[in-house]
């Protein structure tokens, strides 16, 4: 999509039927791929990787909207995925009567109406010079008052907040069945998504990246150091399932139960976004994309639709990370990594066919497939080339396994420099309908 | 008096150590900005890698410094900076160029160089491991301790060697870029192309050359950088973590494309970050008494605790990007 | 302006410029399909023609700046098509865009400097020469160029081109959006710096006046010559002052 014919117009006309010989011989592929693990790894195993790369799907499908429909670069997905969990975590898991017995949750509302009031006071400070005040003396004084709230709330909050850590450990959760949590981290990923698109989407695409970047350091340094929110670094574990869980089931039937939960899910995004891109407003979202100047000349308010096109992504990986979370049945701020929830997914999109669902599906599959192989490979390759080492009196280094993490990243990389560039629209890449 | 030179401590010292670090960092990133019109993500761990060269030869030859008196991390320095302005031409004619030639989006671009980054990320890591080491090897780390000549000021002002080498290194080079971009032929054509590519090129500048003096001076300055943040502290692999974010925030508040921006740019991030984590409290203790009764001051009074420092910089990111794009000094390139 | 210019003999010197047959445009689609042109070194060409006939097009296949498909282009017997625009610098060829043709940061003499980047000992001399063709410019060397009006501008970017010495220089309507006041003095520059020894070839939409001042001027339509003449002859004929100068 990036090296598109500058004379190319999109243009709608029925497809001519083709079979799908790339699609299947692709598809089959990955099957054959999956069932060899499960051979080699096992049925328990096996399932949970699958669940985990549907969970990936999602995540991917989300990415690939902003990327591939628009040309957007989400480079915090991490952030979004990790406020999906969080949210996951706090609606699934039962309630801390520790917390909820006593003066507690009345000392933290106080505090956030306390933030809410000086919120509003601040507002209604900076509109004073409609009421005559010169412009400068109103931004002073706005400041000022802002500053001086702001340390005034902080401080309460800091307050509390240790409160609720000395005494009661953290919040807990509200007990509600984790789809709850599912949606709300969906809809809260998505209110992130608004304001930052709602800032950088009508500045250079770089901005968008450096935002996205940033916001999901800060989502993930929040999660980590608000201890009574989220345990911090001492995790909050179990999390409950929707679906019965291992100990009712078994591993295996209850993966899979789980894992046909997140099947549906996906089905039914899929069946809505395929839906939405050949609707109208897909259309619309590929001609800005193509050519946003005679879109904007045919009157499509272009900024608009961006801000959908980009808080719809993030809903979507708010809604995976949920998932994901709630079937890790752990939540670990620290374990939200840019390595596995921005890259990995950023790998999958590109290789897939950015752009294209079913691409998208695909390359989340394969990608997460061959990230969890190659862990046991890697380590299978190096106990072999230990053990012919030791035979030759060769002293291996130490830390071997660890290594081992840093060539993962240092192949992820790569692989996303040479997709780029020998296959920058994927392995299925995304249906352009045009004459000649 | 006391809490003056804890001020001074703790706020203009270490607002100018960051500062210049951000400063030095955010000049590579706009000068990249201006002649090849894309955020270079790559370039915090450009730094890094620079510092690792800087680590790697001073473990090689420990003894260098000791002998002349200076701290042998600086007398590897320029070779460290050779080796980093290559491997930014190398990434450049590996990864970026061909990117280039196929006239993709500079988004492209940009998510390609995330990719550099996972590589050189990885690459550090695999050889150097993942915990922080000094660059100080076999030499000592000198502390200054600057007496106050008042009564009453017991506590002097803290300075440390690095730091030192640190104002003097900044001060050159950017003496030393105005004059490479304002007096030499170089410099004035980089200038130029970052005003008009189209335009230099039907000048007869060969682009291709200013594209690898710009990769140079970039490389060049962020092995400076990531140095001298190594020397400060110690030198971690995940250095670039901590500033990728902050010399973005430089660059587009000074307004990219804008050198002398850039390193005001850099100042502001700094010292806002020192001011943000401040404990106001210590400055205002001392007029306790005169304050009403009923005012106590909480004993925290910073605006963000160190753990969410990285918030300040995303936050004048924000407010620059919302308020004025163009940044500071009105940058060309939005 | 090249003071070792000898003076050409059309009899065996080979001409300044010399297309044939130039088919090209962007990418593979041709835009020009067809174009002729000869010019000597001591000549101003100027081509009109109607919108989209390709004259711009024409202008900047000639400076390697858009593909040339078919045909060949000749600049003193040597082809040249397809070469980059910084080899055609070095050749003796200087060009002017119509937009965006100087460093706005730049300082006006900055700029001029720019020009001379390939041949950077002859910068002094130069400098002195470009400002004798437009004295405006010596007052304003220190200011950067984007505070400079139009005319002056176009004065700053005529003078960019002529500092690396070149034999024939391309101007892309040089007088567009300008007054007819600075229009005349770009025409009467342009006029002078021909003399001094640079074969010119102009883009004019202004098409009266800039064959009044051609030696050769070309009609361009539909990417291919219609008519081919002196300026004067041109300006002359009925059938290009109906067709294309507007009765």
């Amino acid at each position: 999509m990036n090296n598109r014919h500058p004379s190319y117009t999109p243009v709608d006309s029925t497809v001519t039927r083709r079979f799908p010989v790339r699609e299947v011989v692709l598809f089959a592929a990955l099957l054959v791929a999956v069932l060899g693990v499960y051979a080699i790894m096992g049925a328990a195993y096996s399932t949970r990787m699958l669940v985990e790369a549907a969970c990936y799907a999602i995540l991917a499908l989300g990415l690939t909207i902003q990327w591939g429909y628009a040309g957007q670069f989400n480079a915090g997905v991490m952030g979004f995925v990790a406020l999906g969990g969080f949210c996951a975590m706090l609606f699934s898991v039962p309630v801390n009567d520790a917390f909820w017995g006593t003066e507690l949750p009345g000392e933290l509302g106080r505090v956030l109406l306390y933030g809410l009031a000086a919120i509003v006071l601040v507002i209604g400070v900076s509109k004073l010079d409609r009421f005559g005040m010169p412009k400068l003396l109103r931004t002073v004084l706005a400041v000022a008052l802002a500053v001086v709230l702001y340390l005034v709330v902080i401080s309460m909050l800091r307050e509390v907040t240790s409160e609720i850590q000395s005494r009661a450990g953290f919040v807990g959760g509200f007990g509600l069945p984790p789809w709850t949590g599912w949606i709300v981290g969906g809809a809260l990923a998505g209110g992130v998504g608004y304001f930052i698109g709602h800032i950088c989407l009508g500045l250079r695409s770089d901005y968008l990246a450096i935002a996205t970047l940033g916001i999901a350091e800060i989502i993930k340094a929040f999660l980590k150091n608000s201890d009574w929110l989220t345990r911090g670094t001492a995790t909050v574990s179990p999390l409950p399932w929707p679906t019965p869980g291992p100990s009712a089931l078994g591993f295996t039937l209850s993966r899979a139960i789980y894992l046909s939960l997140t099947a549906v899910i996906i089905a039914v995004i899929f069946f809505l976004l395929h839906r939405a891109y050949h609707a109208p407003w897909g259309r619309m979202i590929r001609a800005i994309r193509d050519n946003e100047v005679s879109a904007a000349a045919m009157g499509k308010d272009i900024n608009k639709r961006r801000l959908e096109i980009f808080v719809l992504g993030c809903i979507l990986m708010g809604l995976g990370g949920g998932v994901l979370g709630t079937f890790n049945s752990l939540f670990d701020p620290q374990g939200y990594l840019p390595l596995n929830h921005t890259f990995l997914v950023l790998v999958m999109v590109i290789l897939g066919g950015p752009g294209n669902n079913l691409g998208t599906l695909f390359g989340a599959v394969a990608v997460y497939i061959i990230w969890i192989m190659s862990e046991p490979l890697a380590l299978f390759i190096m106990q072999l080339v230990a053990s012919l080492g030791e035979g030759a009196g060769w002293q291996m280094p130490t830390n071997l396994e660890s290594r081992a993490l840093q060539a993962r990243v240092l192949v992820i990389g790569m692989l996303i420099t040479i997709v780029l560039r020998f296959a920058p629209r994927g392995l299925l890449p995304e249906n352009i309908k045009s004459h000649g | 008096m006391n809490e003056l030179v804890f001020f001074i401590n703790n706020v203009l010292i270490a607002g100018s150590v960051t500062g210049s670090i951000y400063a030095i960092g955010a000049i590579g990133v706009t000068l990249i900005f201006s002649i090849m019109r894309f955020a270079h993500f790559a370039h915090a761990d450009m730094m890094t890698f620079g510092a690792f060269m800087v680590l790697l030869l001073t473990t090689a030859f420990p003894a260098l410094g000791p002998a002349i008196g200076v701290p042998t991390a600086l007398i590897m320095l320029p070779l460290a900076m050779l080796l980093t302005a290559l491997l930014a031409v190398g990434i450049d004619k590996a990864f970026y160029k061909p990117l280039r030639a196929h006239g993709v989006k500079p988004i492209v671009l940009v998510i390609g160089s995330l990719g550099v980054t996972l590589m050189l990320q990885g690459l550090i890591r695999l050889f150097a491991g993942t915990s922080g080491q000094s660059l100080y090897v076999d030499d000592r780390k000198e502390i200054l301790r600057i007496a106050l000549p008042f009564e009453g000021a017991r506590a002097p002002i803290v300075v440390t060697e690095p730091q030192l080498y640190l104002f003097v290194i900044t001060i050159v080079c950017v003496v030393a870029l105005a004059l490479f971009l304002n007096r030499s032929r170089l410099g004035k054509a980089m200038r130029a192309m970052s005003d008009n590519p189209e335009l230099a090129q039907a000048s007869g500048i060969n682009t291709n050359t200013i594209v690898a003096v710009t990769w140079v001076i970039a490389g060049g300055l962020a092995a400076i950088a990531g140095t001298l943040l190594s020397l400060d502290v110690t030198f971690k692999p995940d250095l670039s973590f901590f500033l990728l974010l902050p010399i973005f925030a430089a660059a587009i508040v000074g307004g990219v494309g804008h050198p002398y921006g850039a390193i005001a740019g850099g100042f502001v991030v700094g010292f806002a970050e020192t001011l943000a984590v401040f404990n106001w409290n210590v400055l205002l203790r001392p007029f306790q008494d005169s304050f009403p009764a009923w005012l106590e001051l909480p004993s925290n009074l910073a605006f963000v605790g160190t753990e969410y420092k990285i918030v300040v910089p995303f936050f004048i990111l924000v407010a620059i990007l919302v308020w004025r794009p163009t940044g500071l000094f009105k940058g060309k390139v939005i | 302006m090249s003071h070792d210019a000898s003076p050409p003999s059309p009899s065996n010197a080979p001409p300044l410029l010399s297309a044939r047959g130039v088919h090209g445009g962007y990418g593979s689609m041709n835009i020009l399909n067809g174009v002729d042109m000869t010019l000597h070194a001591d000549e101003v060409g100027v081509i009109v023609g109607p919108n989209g006939a390709g004259k711009s097009t024409m202008l900047k296949a000639v400076f390697g700046l858009l593909n040339v498909n078919q045909g060949e282009i000749l600049l003193s017997g040597e082809p040249i098509q397809n070469l980059a625009p910084n080899q055609l610098v070095k050749r003796g060829m200087g060009f002017v865009p119509q937009e965006k043709n100087v460093f706005p940061s730049l300082t006006v003499k900055e700029n001029l400097e720019m020009g001379a980047f390939l041949k950077p000992q002859n910068v002094k001399r130069m400098l002195e020469q470009v400002y004798e063709f437009f004295p405006p410019l010596r007052d304003k060397r220190r200011q950067p160029a984007g505070e400079l009006s139009g005319g002056q501008r176009q004065m700053v970017a005529m003078g960019r081109a002529l500092m690396a010495e070149p034999t024939l220089l391309l101007l892309d309507e040089p007088t567009a959006g300008l007054s007819p006041l600075y229009m005349n003095e770009i025409f009467d520059r342009v006029k002078k710096i021909n003399a001094a020894g640079v074969g010119i070839l102009m883009v004019e939409q202004n098409a009266k006046q800039a064959l009044a001042i051609a030696d050769k001027g070309f009609v361009l339509a539909a990417g291919q010559n219609r008519f081919t003449d002196t300026g004067a002859a041109l300006l002359a004929d009925p059938d290009v002052a109906r067709s294309f100068l507007g009765g």
